[in-house]
């Protein structure tokens, strides 16, 4: 554009900068009283008093995170030993989202890669074939999944039928279940933002270092991995922070022993044998949890934009 | 083909993105064919029939499903509504509000329903309407509904927003357009296809929320995901998989709706 | 120069700054009425700002701009009567041809159906009829621009604003338009305020010329003017091809400089006000003003080495080396090379030129 640098001031449209507080407004609102003033309500309810048929008293208290961290022996009145019961229970949900991040990187990344080197006009048509599923209800998608993995479900016909084994697996209620459900219900997340970048990618940068000899693989891991690193960046996050906090694919496909965050939290809040400031406490750690690896995530990006 | 020759090509890449898509739809493949089933059993194969889908609406258990699917569309279909155009104002006031202080604080207020994990939300939610006296029932899903489905209403509707060049309110303008004619003439005409996305999106994660509805619904109150997650918790039965095709229809319509239009294009 | 009457647009003392950077710096011109006026320079040196100013997409930071004597640098674009057409020409994509043109007229309030008569003529004025029903993505880069023309000019504003409407079109289609350009401000009598940075397009349409640089003006005036008396070094440079060659000013008498080139060469040039003698300046003088002989001729002649010829067409350039000086560069018409000797590289001759030729510049 002629005389861009010129106008370069105002590169930000502003047709309606006068009314934007106005149009802004609504959002502000229902987003702050409806999201942000609930959070901090939570981290309020964290610190107070647990009443025993649910809901609290208003008094404060630094029981919910003792009983989250520490032991304190039958009678709740010795000094503090560490409490693993809990530890346990988010160290697990940390090394199942790992788990199915993994998986989900392993099929996601040669589908990402593939579909984002097909010929143009077909390549809009592979995004649909892989998003499709992300429309389906997830609570559907995870009843299918286990309609599919029971004892006598027709995964395991299927492998006696042809074969492969003789008596059926059990996959249901196992913690390889719940990473494949989560894998399951968060694939494309891990697909998209690969595809985005490596479709960016310049692919004389390949070319090139073929030329300098570098054979396929070199070439993948030394020239293309770097270079769409964000988006596989970015796909691991998407898949791994909501994996963390899932409900469904534990609770329907895990069973008793196979226990999450999210049951955990869920549990606190049944009935009358929940203990509400737990729950808040608990979802306060969860939130901590995913706004370190947020942050840490943005600030890469940052990094990495700042460098390309 | 020239698989020496071309750079681009990995073998085993193309083994693995089948994979994938048998991996995704196997078990929606699956729970469809079974839903024909005319057996009672979910494990024996006796034979195509519609009795399930029947029984979904006759059966014993139609009542309870009909109301929860009334109160999951009506639900999705005014909190999509009102979503989407809260979200359509604030990608205006971003998009063509120039810069100003608290873009990024808006930017990251709207996001923030995608940052804090859903059951966290769901408890956050819970404990506000606890601690406000707020009774739980149908509004305080719809209420939940609106705040979490803003951001997936105003993701396509900005990035459709940021591709139109202001200089066609200019000209607008210029051609004695007041500033609110050429937003009507003008712009929101160019913004449909990013609006109508960003409603169908809405409408879905609406539809599919079970986990926050979960916690803010009343007593006896139920929506299609909390409906079939109670029925699945006392065992898998036909019926759920026949429900289940047939919100599966819905999503595919859903979605084609939305690939046809992100491909047409009132310009041409 | 005029009275107020025959100003359309009289900008005053306008200065546009973002934040710490000024984009206009003090700009005062008066655009007459009826006249194809151009604001000429390379990018980022404030004509386009100066442009959307006048249309109303940016405001004045300080200063005034009248049209036709109504102060209008406070009225929103909606109000003011002066229509644009875009360098990317913003046609609305998504309605037809037609309802583009319309667009103006409706909004002035004009019925719909009164808008779409007036649009037809004006698709008839440019030859697009036939394209009425189209949307403007069916049409090609030429067609657009006839459409955002048609469209600017359908509600008779009192200038006709174009920001370099011509720049994405092809060499060929681009000097049809130019043409065409001028014919139709011709017809309308509508004044036209131009902006562009192709020298080339400005001196063959416009009435007068403005050179801007850095947010300021360089130079006003009349497109044979602004060529042949350029007044500083940026309006020699940008305008045309130039030698600019640095002189010491030994004196000056009668509007005659004599003026030393540096290696013993002295040349005589046309004095400015603003350059006294023992000043060091440049002077520049036009390439095919220039001619070489063998011999000394009567006027200014001075000698040099042929360094190489470079065949352009119609025109052969020939860059000859004053032996200890500078380099001069000498445009020959390729239609006159009969009656033209042409000397190979290394040949001796003389580098000659009509008094008058080479003028004294402020830097």
């Amino acid at each position: 554009m002629a005389g861009g640098a010129a106008s370069g001031g105002s590169s930000a449209a502003d047709t309606y900068a006068g009314a934007r507080n106005w149009l802004l407004m609504p959002s502000w609102v229902v987003l702050i009283v409806f999201v942000l003033a609930p959070v901090c309500m939570m981290l309020i309810y964290s610190f107070l008093t647990k009443e025993f048929r649910g809901g609290v008293i208003w008094e404060f208290s630094l029981k919910a995170y003792d009983q989250f961290f520490c032991d304190r022996g039958l009678f709740g009145d010795e000094p503090c030993a560490i409490e693993w019961t809990y530890i346990t229970i988010f160290w697990r949900s940390i090394w199942q989202a790992g788990a199915a991040t993994i998986l989900s990187l392993i099929i996601g990344f040669p589908t990402a890669y593939f579909i984002a080197t097909r010929p143009e006009r077909t390549r809009a048509m592979w995004v649909f074939l892989i998003t499709i599923p992300y429309w389906v209800n997830l609570l559907i998608r995870t009843v299918s999944m286990k309609f599919l993995l029971r004892d006598q479900g027709p995964l395991n016909d299927f492998l006696i039928s042809i074969g492969l084994i003789d008596s059926p697996l059990h996959i249901i209620n196992t913690n390889l279940a719940v990473q494949l459900g989560l894998f399951y219900s968060y694939l494309p997340f891990m697909v998209l933002p690969i595809y985005a970048s490596v479709e960016r990618y310049n692919f004389a940068l390949s070319e090139a270092a073929a030329d300098l000899y570098a054979t396929k693989w070199t070439t993948l891991r030394r020239i293309l991995l770097p270079a769409v690193k964000p988006g596989v960046i970015a796909g691991c996050i998407l898949v791994f922070v909501p994996s963390l906090g899932a409900f469904l694919a534990p609770d329907l496909l895990g069973g008793a022993k196979n226990f999450m965050i999210g049951s955990l939290i869920e549990e606190q809040f049944k009935g009358n044998a929940g203990n509400w400031p737990f729950g808040a406490a608990a979802s306060m750690i969860l939130l901590t949890m995913v706004l370190i690896i947020l942050l840490i995530f943005a600030r890469q990006q940052r990094k990495a934009e700042a460098t390309s | 083909m020239s698989a020496k020759t071309d750079v681009k090509t990995y073998s085993g890449f193309k083994f693995m993105t089948l994979l994938c898509l048998v991996i995704l739809y196997a078990p929606l493949i699956v729970v469809t064919v079974y839903s024909f089933n005319a057996s009672k059993s979910i494990t024996v194969w006796e034979g195509l029939s519609l009795r399930w889908y029947a029984d979904v609406f006759v059966g014993p258990e139609s009542g309870k499903f009909k109301q929860a699917a009334i109160n999951s569309f009506v639900i999705a279909i005014v909190a999509a509504t009102i979503s989407t155009t809260i979200a359509t104002l604030a990608a205006t006031a971003i998009v063509r509000g120039g810069k100003f202080r608290l873009r990024t604080a808006s930017l990251g207020l709207i996001s923030l329903p995608l940052m804090v994990p859903e059951i966290v939300t769901a408890v956050a939610l819970l404990i506000f309407y606890n601690s406000i006296g707020f009774d739980r029932g149908l509004l305080t899903i719809l209420v939940a509904h609106i705040a979490f489905c803003i951001p997936f209403a105003y993701l396509p509707i900005q990035a459709r927003m940021q591709g139109i060049e202001d200089t066609y309110e200019q000209a607008a303008m210029d051609l004695y357009a007041t500033k609110a004619q050429a937003f009507r003439r003008v712009l929101l005409p160019l913004m449909m296809p990013g609006i109508i996305s960003g409603f169908l999106l809405a409408f879905i994660v609406s539809l599919d929320d079970f986990i926050i509805t979960n916690f803010v619904k009343g007593a006896g109150v139920e929506t299609l995901p909390t409906a079939i997650f109670g029925s699945v918790k006392q065992g898998l039965k036909p019926n759920i998989m026949a429900i289940s095709t047939m919100l599966l229809a819905v999503s595919i319509v859903m979605v084609t709706i939305s690939y046809f239009v992100s491909k047409s294009d009132n310009t041409k | 120069m005029n009275d107020d009457a025959q100003i359309a647009v009289d900008v005053r003392d306008a200065v546009k700054r973002y934040g710490d950077f000024t984009a206009l710096q003090k700009i005062s011109l008066g655009i007459r009425d009826n006249e194809f006026f151009t604001l000429l320079g390379p990018s980022g040196c404030g004509k386009t700002t100066l442009l959307r100013m006048i249309a109303g997409f940016e405001d004045v930071t300080e200063g005034a701009i009248f049209l036709y004597g109504d102060e209008i640098a406070t009225l929103p674009p909606h109000q003011r009567p002066v229509n644009t057409v875009f360098q990317n020409y913003a046609l609305f994509p998504h309605m037809t041809i037609l309802d583009n043109v319309g667009f103006g007229l409706e909004m002035r309030g004009k019925s719909k159906s009164e808008a779409r008569a007036r649009a037809g003529e004006m698709l008839e004025l440019v030859q697009l009829s036939q394209f009425a029903a189209r949307k403007p993505s069916q049409l090609s880069g030429g067609q657009q621009q006839r459409v955002a023309l048609a469209r600017a000019l359908a509600p008779s504003p009192k200038v006709l604003l174009l920001d370099e409407p011509l720049s994405a079109l092809d060499l060929k289609l681009r000097k049809a338009m130019q043409i065409e350009l001028k014919h139709i401000q011709r017809e309308t009598g509508i004044t036209f305020i131009f902006v562009t940075h192709d020298q080339e397009e400005a001196l063959t349409m416009s009435d007068r010329i403005a050179v801007m640089s850095a947010g300021r003006m360089q130079q006003l005036g009349e497109p044979k003017d602004i060529y042949e008396r350029p007044r500083n070094m940026f309006v020699a440079d940008f305008i045309g091809e130039t030698n600019l060659l640095e002189v010491s000013v030994d004196a000056i008498n009668d509007g005659r400089a004599i003026c030393h080139l540096g290696g013993g060469h002295e040349l005589t040039c046309n004095a400015v006000d603003e350059v006294g003698v023992g000043s060091k300046v440049h002077m520049s003088v036009r390439p095919e003003r220039l001619f070489l002989s063998d011999q000394p001729t009567e006027s200014e002649s001075l000698k040099g080495t042929i360094v190489e010829n470079i065949f352009i067409g119609t025109d052969i350039t020939t860059i000859i080396d004053l032996n200890d000086g500078p380099n001069f560069t000498v445009r020959t018409s390729n239609s006159d090379r009969g009656n033209k000797r042409i000397f190979e590289p290394g040949a001796q001759a003389y580098v000659n030129m009509e008094a008058g030729s080479a003028r004294l510049l402020v830097d």
